[in-house]
């Protein structure tokens, strides 16, 4: 049995975990309500894109001489798997989930004997992956230092892919975020990003487009920045869904941690009243012997 | 008789209005879009681009980099990687 003091001690334990957990979880709303904003905001730009990216892909992408990045190398033996992570933590299974993905993905494709190398956007994916993988991971994107990864650091990412890719260190790579559904919900999704896949649906019009300089030099340019809006916008989902995991994961501990200290508040009142009762009986016992 | 114009970068939805006329700077040289332009895609080089509200007024300068103009049935949209005021 657990004395007064101890009891009372680890109440106050609880009561001050309770106080992290629930600063964190108004933190982490208010956050996904901006974040929520963001990726709201930058929908138009992902739309036209794709939109014309879908109608010049339709006519340029068929012929032999389509850009490298639209068409792949033409072998598939090297796979890079860009992992996109968090850098805090205290969001529940969220930067596990995601890395957990890439792991069952790397194993399939070491299993069909592909070449696998990770790289890695944020800081939470990396002990894990490195306990699996040691010597696979080949770039870590360090995001510590920005408050929240934007599309500066999307275009960064971007151009070190193009630049390896152009370099021939791999033929297909695979991106790995969090699409955010709703607070309770992010599903772990993976997307080739390059060769990129050109979007369906294209816009089918009559009207003669004019193209300066060509279709051809057009599609190129618009190649990389496609693939920078792709990760932009992996970007902004994975925010979202780390505060909406974080949300959910707070709201839990904290609901948790008032049970916890419902039941220890029991259990030294109890206490509390069994001292009284053996005190009182040993007075009793006391003047009744005189 | 007003030309619908949207700038949009990757961040938001910088402008969407009618205005008059926009000079857009391409890659292959400047040139004006005016309502009832014919369907014309063109890439962008980094520089200012300016916007008439209305027949002879003062322009207004946006500078604009990476990116690239479309000219269809709904207008005038310009994607821009980064803009600057």
């Amino acid at each position: 049995m657990a004395s007064l003091k101890e009891l009372k001690g680890r109440i106050n334990s609880v009561k001050s975990t309770q106080k992290i957990t629930k600063a964190k979880q108004m933190v982490a709303a208010a956050k996904l309500r901006k974040a929520q904003a963001a990726a709201e905001a930058a929908r138009p730009y992902a739309e036209r894109l794709s939109g014309v990216m879908a109608s010049l892909a339709s006519k340029v992408g068929k012929d032999d001489n389509a850009p490298k990045l639209l068409s792949g190398t033409g072998s598939d033996q090297r796979h890079l798997l860009v992992v996109a992570n968090s850098d805090k933590g205290l969001a529940g299974a969220f930067n596990s989930n995601i890395v957990k993905a890439a792991l069952v993905k790397a194993k399939a494709l070491l299993a069909e004997g592909k070449e696998v190398e990770f790289y890695l956007i944020g800081r939470k994916g990396r002990p894990v992956i490195r306990r699996t993988y040691p010597d696979k991971i080949g770039v870590n994107f360090d995001t510590t230092s920005v408050r929240e990864p934007g599309f500066n650091e999307a275009e960064q990412i971007a151009d070190e892919l193009v630049g390896m890719y152009e370099d021939g260190r791999f033929d297909v790579a695979h991106l790995f975020f969090s699409q955010f559904k709703s607070a309770l919900a992010q599903i772990p999704t993976e997307q080739q990003i390059i060769p990129v896949k050109a979007p369906e649906g294209a816009v089918e019009s009559d009207a003669v487009v004019e193209y300066e300089p060509g279709e051809e030099e057009i599609l190129e340019a618009l190649l990389p920045r496609y693939l920078k809006t792709q990760i932009f916008k992996a970007l902004l989902e994975n925010n979202a869904s780390e505060q909406g995991a974080s949300m959910t994961a707070m709201d839990n501990a904290t609901r948790n941690a008032g049970d916890l200290i419902g039941k220890l508040t029991i259990q030294y009142n109890r206490t509390r009243q069994a001292a009284i009762t053996t005190e009182l009986i040993e007075i009793i016992a006391g003047a009744e012997a005189l | 008789m007003s030309l619908h114009f949207e700038l949009v970068t990757p961040a938001k939805l910088v402008r969407s209005e009618d205005v008059h006329m926009v000079e857009v700077p391409g890659t292959e040289g400047a040139f004006g879009v005016l309502e009832g332009h014919a369907p014309f895609m063109s890439t962008i080089a980094d520089g200012e681009m300016r916007i008439y509200k209305t027949a002879g007024a003062a322009p207004e300068v946006i500078t604009v980099s990476g990116g690239f103009a479309e000219v269809g049935d709904a207008g005038l949209t310009v994607l821009a990687e980064h803009v600057g005021e």
